[in-house]
């Protein structure tokens, strides 16, 4: 056995600054051994502590009737009604994507399943949100095309749909591309699984896939910026086995239905590591580990690579004492591996032992008395007396001509810039990317990508003899350019667009996961923009009523560039979760019955242009004063939208977003053969910001006449006005004194906009 | 009619084949899982399901057909039983031979989720009376090209053995045929009395209208008729 010795120099190539090195010797009394120094180091990584964000995400909101588990645990709880629960959380794999983006994409959608059935849940349901350089970077269609197929490839093996998500290009992720996955998951409400390791002298199990040498120090590499050394970091990226992991969700399930546990941890970052220290942590218990019972696939394996291994699809389980016999002979028939590889002890220490210089792997019998203790930690030094930091926050000192922009020399030209942007990359049909995850397993979707604003599923909750189907809609988003010219207003906008989405399909609600996706927090200006999407998406959510239940952070997203560093736009991406009553109230984007009303729901919009797509394409850069929002007008709005869709008054509703209101009039007649005629009101000229301006807290619908007067009474009491638009008829968009397009043309400048990306067919 | 749906480790599809069986048509229905030697007595069809069987690591099926189950079934197939493979399960059926030929990759290489339409080609206990008729069911496969060589596809056309074919789509904006398959087919019979069927849309993600169709039902329906029948 010989392990380096440990010194400044060595605990500084571990990632760790002077004065953590500092306060580790000084809690230790001693200098920590070379594997101690590698626990520390993921411990204490950005991404496992959180030690940067952790003083600001206090601020969120994250309580509210509904919610049986807040933050904390692998995944956020909310209350369905009936007994049932929906499990949601949404992570990022940025920055392996990057590297290899098949695998870092694949092994994201695992990562994040497995934190949901963790917890008891069947995976019902899979969403992400992407986000790309622009399209001539000569990185960008190899990226999309594999982080497409990496989340296809594992999430339609292991068979749960892909129902919802949102992709955006921008040159600021030419060097840094963003791959957050949701997953959704239902469980009864009083079998939900926590994990925690609790009752002196249970047994510790390992189950699922033997660990090898992929992914060491993948949460320390999650925790700095890309340099020109990233593509040797490639070693550091985990490698996804979704029929692997098919097998330990059916297994787990199986042992949840048995009362065998008394909690369960998935290995993600940071691996057996991670994934036992928080399990003693949460239960204010001790552990004690034996490393020589870790089952294996590659040999020679020291105590230090078995505890970073970040090796996929594997599973901690603490027992009830005497019930590890029956967990094994579940993971049997599901042909995985489990064994005991250790007990919960009551000494608050995080204990790990091995067998110096012996593999098991090499079918020589083990030494008897050979055990020697590689780690004798403090569970809470690793958990929470880990450094947090307040780091400085100074505003950007933007440059004034940021939020100048200059129209000079631009063409306005209502017909072709509509054309033009429907067929754009941010706007566009994304069929090329759903057509690729099998949307549809396990017979629950009732509302497909691109037939509304939001996905529906129903979820099977069967008890026995009583059937109970519970109705969620699901929903992704985020406007980082948004975020970029005003962090608070980009970040409240960005919780109301999600919500939003989900009313607009007739859903309630009821909670958020998020995912912060930042530049380094090194950098002054970069916490600035932290701290204020914070508090944009604590504004939005006291406004609109839903908690954050879980979440992510991904710090780091920025590359060394020769001008300086380059960070992302900050993209706080929202997941929002809501309910239905019955299926019998999904409304649906699309214009659907000639002959019916349009109109707008909201205010008119005061033709903001900052920010817009429209003015990004036209100026080549994100500039402009964003648009402002009036999250109490947005709360009305929402609740009028869902009481209409339970009214039966909407036959179809969609949200002005990208592009503004002639994008959003034109993606309503996408559904079909119909168009619409359509006359701007008075006061709204045919200007850019009027028809192209993304003002948010907008909806265009269309309903029969008797529920227009029906809706108008209503909209009138909730104080949300309704503006007439025109009507439903078929072949065109026609925008009087203006153009009429054949909706043909539409659907094939929308249909095309993805083969400009990724070439093709 | 008594229904089987095998679980093969990697299934993903048991579930939905499970539940229209059980839940939409009310057919008494069970798991079979990979590891037992025998199916009930009383089985009437035997459904292979979609999914990834064994990881479809190797090649599509080409694991499953070895498992303990499949003896069961092949006799089951042998005797004039019904059997049902769908997606994986189609793969399953033409590694055991039950069926002729074989899926490989999409011709595009990339996995497809869509509705297509069908056209149903072939009288058979799952067609019976449904000959001529448009289907509209969802694709969601990496790997359902059809391929034979020209004497099997032959003989498949001759004998009256191609039970569906990819139509051109309505809007005409995607091909018909999604993945290459040879001679636009999507679903052919087999065994003794036709007994076995091999498709690679999913008629049991289709039997509700609450799914966006429900044509799928027809295909089940007529299998019902065909056992009170026989």
């Amino acid at each position: 056995m010989n392990e380096p010795a440990v010194d400044l120099d060595l605990a500084r190539s571990h990632g760790l600054s002077d004065d953590e090195y500092a306060l580790a010797l000084e809690r230790l009394s001693r200098t920590p051994s070379f594997t101690e120094l590698g626990v520390l180091s993921v411990m204490w990584s950005e991404h496992c502590s959180y030690k940067s964000s952790r003083v600001h995400l206090k601020r969120l909101p994250t309580k509210g009737p509904k919610v049986i588990q807040g933050p904390g645990e692998n995944a956020g709880v909310v209350d369905l009604g009936d007994g049932w629960a929906v499990i949601f959380k949404m992570e990022s794999h940025n920055h392996p994507s990057f590297i290899e983006p098949y695998q870092g994409a694949a092994t994201g959608v695992g990562g994040i399943l497995r934190d949901v059935f963790t917890m008891g849940a069947r995976p019902v349901a899979l969403a992400n949100s992407l986000r790309f350089g622009e399209p001539s970077h000569p990185r960008t269609a190899s990226l999309v095309r594999g982080v497409v197929a990496g989340i296809a490839g594992y999430g339609n093996a292991i068979g749960v749909p892909t129902v919802a998500g949102e992709v955006q290009f921008d040159a600021a992720y030419n060097g840094n591309i963003l791959v957050n996955a949701m997953a959704v998951g239902v469980a009864r409400a009083d079998k939900i699984f926590y994990g925690r390791a609790s009752g002196v002298g249970n047994p510790l199990l390992y189950v699922g896939a033997r660990t090898g040498r992929d992914g060491i120090h993948g949460a320390t590499m999650a925790s700095a910026e890309f340099d020109d050394e990233s593509d040797a970091k490639r070693p550091t990226v985990q490698v996804g086995d979704p029929f692997m992991e098919k097998l330990l969700l059916e297994a787990c399930l199986e042992i949840f239905q048995e009362d065998l546990l008394e909690g369960i941890q998935d290995m993600g970052a940071a691996g057996l590591t991670s994934s036992t220290v928080e399990m003693a942590s949460r239960a204010g218990s001790g552990l004690d580990l034996d490393l020589d019972l870790v089952p294996r696939r590659a040999k020679r394996l020291t105590p230090y690579e078995i505890l970073l291994s970040e090796s996929q699809e594997r599973m901690v389980m603490v027992a009830r004492k005497g019930c590890e016999a029956r967990v094994i002979e579940i993971c049997h028939k599901w042909d995985l591996d489990a064994v005991v590889i250790g007990r919960v002890t009551d000494t608050g220490r995080w204990v790990v032992r091995a067998t110096p210089d012996w593999d098991p792997l090499s079918h020589t019998p083990r030494p008897d008395g050979g055990s020697h203790v590689f780690v004798d930690l403090p569970v809470d030094l690793l958990t929470d007396a880990a450094p947090i930091y307040s780091r400085p926050c100074v505003d950007d000192p933007r440059p004034t001509d940021r939020a100048q922009y200059d129209l000079g020399g631009v063409t306005f030209d209502p017909r072709g810039d509509l054309l033009e942007l429907l067929g754009s990359e941010n706007v566009g049909s994304r069929a090329w990317i759903y057509r690729q995850y099998d949307h549809i397993v396990r017979d629950g979707t009732l509302l497909r990508p691109g037939e509304g604003d939001a996905a529906v599923i129903r979820a099977f909750c069967d008890d026995g003899a009583r059937r109970i189907e519970k109705y969620i809609a699901i929903s992704t988003d985020c406007n980082g350019r948004f975020c970029e010219l005003d962090p608070r207003a980009g970040a409240a906008m960005a919780v109301a667009e999600a919500c939003r989405n989900l009313a607009c399909v007739g859903a309630e609600p009821l909670a958020l996961t998020d995912c912060l996706n930042f530049g380094s927090p090194q950098r002054p200006e970069i916490m600035a923009q932290f701290r204020d999407c914070i508090d944009g998406i604590a504004d939005a959510c006291r406004a609109l009523g839903v908690p954050v239940v879980s979440g992510n952070v991904s710090l780091y997203n920025e590359t060394q560039e020769d001008s300086g560093p380059r960070a992302i736009l900050p993209t706080p991406t929202i997941g929002a979760v809501g309910q239905l009553r019955q299926p019998s109230e999904i409304v649906r984007s699309a214009f659907s019955v000639a002959g019916d009303r349009v109109a707008l729901l909201g205010p008119l919009g005061a033709g903001a242009l900052g920010g817009s797509e429209w003015l990004t394409r036209k100026t080549g850069r994100v500039c402009g004063a964003p648009p402002r929002i009036d999250l109490a007008a947005e709360a009305a709005l929402q609740r009028l939208l869902v009481d209409a869709a339970r009214a039966g008054l909407l036959r179809s509703a969609h949200d002005v977003s990208e592009g503004g209101l002639l994008t959003c009039l034109a993606e309503c007649c996408l559904g079909g053969a119909l168009g619409a005629r359509v006359t701007l009101p008075e006061g709204v000229g045919a200007e850019p910001g009027a028809l192209f301006g993304e003002d948010p807290s907008r909806v265009v619908i269309s309903l029969s006449e008797t529920s227009y007067e029906l809706l108008r009474r209503r909209a009138e009491e909730a104080g949300v006005k309704l503006t007439a638009l025109g009507v439903v008829e078929p072949g065109a968009l026609t925008l009087e004194g203006l153009f009429a397009i054949p909706v043909e043309a539409l659907r094939a400048r929308h249909a095309g906009a993805l083969a400009a990306v990724v070439g093709r067919e | 009619m008594q229904a089987v749906v095998v679980q093969f480790p990697g299934s993903n599809a048991d579930f939905d084949a499970f539940y229209t069986l059980s839940r939409v048509l009310g057919v008494p229905t069970r798991y079979v899982f990979h590891k037992e030697s025998s199916l009930p007595p009383d089985t009437d069809l035997v459904v292979l399901p979609g999914g990834f069987s064994y990881g479809d690591y190797l090649r599509c099926g080409a694991i499953a057909r070895f498992s303990h189950i499949m003896p069961a079934v092949m006799a089951h197939a042998a005797r004039g039983g019904l059997v049902l493979g769908i997606c994986n399960g189609f793969q399953i059926l033409t590694e055991t031979g039950l069926l002729p030929g074989a899926l490989t990759r999409n011709a595009h290489l990339r996995f497809e989720c869509r509705d297509v339409s069908l056209r149903v080609d072939a009288d058979g206990p799952f067609t019976q009376g449904l000959r001529g008729e448009t289907l509209r069911l969802p694709i969601a496969h990496g790997e359902g090209r059809y391929q034979a060589d020209a004497e099997t596809l032959d003989a498949l056309e001759r004998d009256g053995l191609v039970a569906l074919r990819y139509l051109p789509s309505p809007d005409g904006a995607l091909p018909g045929n999604p993945n290459g398959s040879l001679r636009d087919i999507a679903g052919i019979y087999g065994g003794p009395k036709r007994n076995v069927l091999g498709l690679m849309p999913h008629p049991e993600r289709a039997s509700e209208a609450a799914l966006g169709s429900a044509d799928g039902a027809r295909l089940f329906r007529a299998a019902m008729r065909a056992v009170v029948s026989a």
